[in-house]
């Protein structure tokens, strides 16, 4: 009866996934199909600093960087192939496409190589995906701004880069958040690419044609660029949500410094690459129990919090986070149910 | 355009012979510079060069391979299409959304597109258009029908379709046979048959063909149909690797596909292309662009232009032999 005990105490140590195996050996790469944005930057730098430690810690024997020329499906699809060959241990991987990709992260698969998706991620059930939830991120925008405009009124929305999963979901949480809130009514939409200068363009190019807006919800990376078009057509500066870029939270504190504006920001942590490193590194290390879906927060700023986060973000760049391996192991227990 | 050297009176032997030189080398080169880059991943990757290695990364040249044809055939009509890449992406999303659902809707759509693109080489024909124009207009509207019919990216390819693209043959990898049959079979019919030397010959020389009689707006329909043809082989080839779609999928082979036909011998103008040349320049670029680079370990901020830096080579040899032969 005692050897039962000790050993199902033994297994039960061994399930609860302390560090089994070496990964001091093990070579991980990551797969980025773009890197032509301030997020995409950040996301690039973040990933850097922690995988250099890591390397140099000894913890793995390599985190190489590869960034593909174009935005394109198939030449990320060829890289993956590339990196099969290669013969990496691991492939984070932010996706041109969640399910075009799905042929080449089989392949990975079969060929034994353990592959985790973050940002934009793939649907092949054999990879992980590190999932921030923008749909709660899109409906949370609404909620926050019924908190600033109880009255309701007209809403612009600015959308991301079409046909893409991220797009998608932030939508259809604002459509939801529209839904429960129903004094709230969106009366104009424009596509902004997550880029201020486009943004700005093509919220100008719809102005004319609108109400009065009380307020304006988006994606990230378009909120400056609406302030812009607002002011240079002379209209009436709404309450934009901002996506914690370094231009956005800045304005915003230019807006409260002068009449106390004010707004909500949220966005996706760049540093979620570091996360699905780690994530990488303990599922390599021998654990077996991490779920393939982990939900992460998305990294949000308010009216008391912005100002202490604008400092230590790099001019022209986004706030970020760097996780840490005590971070990806938290969130992979609070992912298991 | 610079002035095409008008060839008048016969030629001394020496300077015939020095022609036939620089022709044999201008139809070894894309040959050559495939050799080279195989020879660079075999040194810094020897693992890559096997039966899996090969069947990974070449299997995704097939679909720009067979987009590359397409192009070729504008090409040789002296037309450019700035369409080709998002039509692979609407065919794509056709590929896995009606052709799977409804196989009888989605050929008719397939064949139906087809016939949209032997329209416009008549509309080009007729009222006198620039192609560029045209097919940089199409370009939005597949673009477009592409979101429409797959908002968000998805579908999945038919079971057929992928047991076809996944085929193992043994000894020789199935990218490698694809690509001999693609140009094997264009070759045969462009260069070989009678009616393929009137399809060249409406490049060269317009005039004298209609003179001839033969009708141009035929062989403009002809081509243009032939580009539509392969450029739904294409983005059907390309959904049977990637197993779904996604309505920008096809988006960068417009220049990948111009610059395979450049790179394989032909010219923009003068109906001057060659069909195993286009293949080869295809499957080059594809091993430049991708397997070469990430084999390199290049840092991540000099990926990009280093890809770019490799395509200038490549294409820059092309152009300095072409030089030698005017």
């Amino acid at each position: 009866m005692k050897k039962i005990l000790v050993l199902s105490a033994l297994a039960a140590m061994l399930a609860s996934g302390a560090a089994l195996a070496d990964t001091s050996d093990k070579k991980i790469a990551f797969s980025n199909n773009y890197a032509g944005n301030s997020w995409r930057q950040a996301m690039l730098d973040s990933y850097a600093i922690v995988t250099k430690k890591a390397v140099a810690d000894g913890v793995v024997a390599a985190a190489d960087i590869f960034t593909t020329a174009d935005k394109e499906v198939p030449t990320q699809a060829a890289q993956v192939q590339n990196l099969i060959l290669q013969g990496y241990d691991a492939i984070v991987i932010n996706a041109a496409s969640p399910d075009a990709l799905n042929g080449a992260i089989k392949q990975a698969c079969d060929a034994g190589i353990v592959v985790v998706s973050f940002d934009g991620i793939v649907t092949e059930p054999c990879a992980y995906r590190v999932v921030v939830d923008f749909k709660d991120m899109g409906r949370q925008q609404v909620e926050q701004m019924a908190k600033f405009h109880p009255e309701g009124g007209n809403l612009l929305e600015i959308r991301g880069l079409a046909g893409t999963s991220i797009d998608d979901a932030i939508h259809a949480g604002i459509l939801e958040g529209v839904a429960a809130h129903p004094e709230f009514k969106i009366v104009g939409s424009v596509t902004g690419d997550w880029d201020q200068t486009t943004a700005q363009k093509a919220v100008a190019t719809i102005l004319p044609s609108l109400p009065e807006i009380v307020g304006v919800v988006d994606q990230g990376g378009d909120g400056y660029g609406a302030a812009q078009a607002f002011a240079a057509a002379g209209k009436p500066r709404p309450t934009i949500i901002m996506g914690n870029r370094q231009d956005e939270l800045q304005w915003w504190k230019e807006q409260k410094d002068k009449d106390g504006y004010q707004t909500w920001s949220a966005s996706i942590a760049p540093g979620v690459s570091s996360l699905a490193f780690w994530v990488a590194q303990q599922v390599l290390d021998g654990r077996t129990d991490v779920p393939h879906d982990l939900l992460v927060p998305y990294l949000a700023f308010t009216q008391d919090t912005f100002e202490a986060a604008l400092p230590k973000i790099p001019k022209g760049g986004v706030a970020s986070h760097e996780y840490t391996q005590e971070d990806a192991v938290a969130a992979i227990k609070a992912n298991i149910k | 355009m610079t002035a095409v050297p008008v060839e008048t009176g016969p030629k001394s032997s020496s300077e015939r012979g020095a022609l036939a030189r620089a022709r044999l080398l201008r139809g070894l080169l894309p040959a050559m510079s495939l050799v080279l880059v195989l020879l660079a991943i075999a040194w810094l990757n020897p693992r890559a060069i096997s039966y899996f290695g090969f069947s990974l990364m070449l299997n995704l040249a097939i679909p720009i391979a067979l987009a590359t044809i397409a192009q070729m055939f504008v090409i040789a009509g002296n037309e450019l299409d700035l369409s080709i890449g998002t039509f692979v992406g609407f065919v794509g999303c056709v590929t896995a959304t009606w052709l799977k659902d409804a196989p009888l809707v989605g050929v008719l759509i397939l064949l139906g597109s087809i016939g949209v693109y032997a329209l416009l080489g008549a509309l080009i024909h007729l009222r006198n258009l620039p192609s560029i124009v045209v097919t940089l207009g199409m370009s939005f509207v597949w673009q477009g029908l592409a979101i429409l019919i797959l908002p968000k990216p998805g579908g999945k390819a038919p079971d057929w379709l992928l047991s076809l693209m996944a085929f193992k043959p043994p000894f020789v990898p199935f990218p490698i046979i694809a690509a001999l049959l693609i140009a094997a079979v264009v070759h045969f019919g462009l260069m070989r048959t009678s009616y393929g030397v009137i399809l060249r010959g409406s490049g060269g020389n317009e005039a004298a063909l209609s003179r001839a009689g033969w009708s141009l707006l035929k062989t403009k329909v002809v081509l243009f149909a032939l580009t539509g043809l392969f450029g739904v082989l294409s983005g059907m080839a390309l959904i049977g690797i990637t197993t779904s779609a996604d309505a920008n999928i096809g988006n960068g082979y417009t220049l990948l596909a111009i610059a395979g036909v450049i790179l394989g011998g032909g010219e923009f103008v003068g109906g001057r292309v060659s069909p195993i040349g286009a293949v080869i320049g295809a499957l080059t670029l594809a091993l430049a662009a991708s397997p070469l680079l990430t084999f390199m370990h290049i840092p991540p901020d000099w990926q990009v232009a280093a890809n770019g830096a490799i395509l200038i080579i490549v294409l820059a040899a092309r152009v300095l032999i072409s030089r030698k032969e005017r």
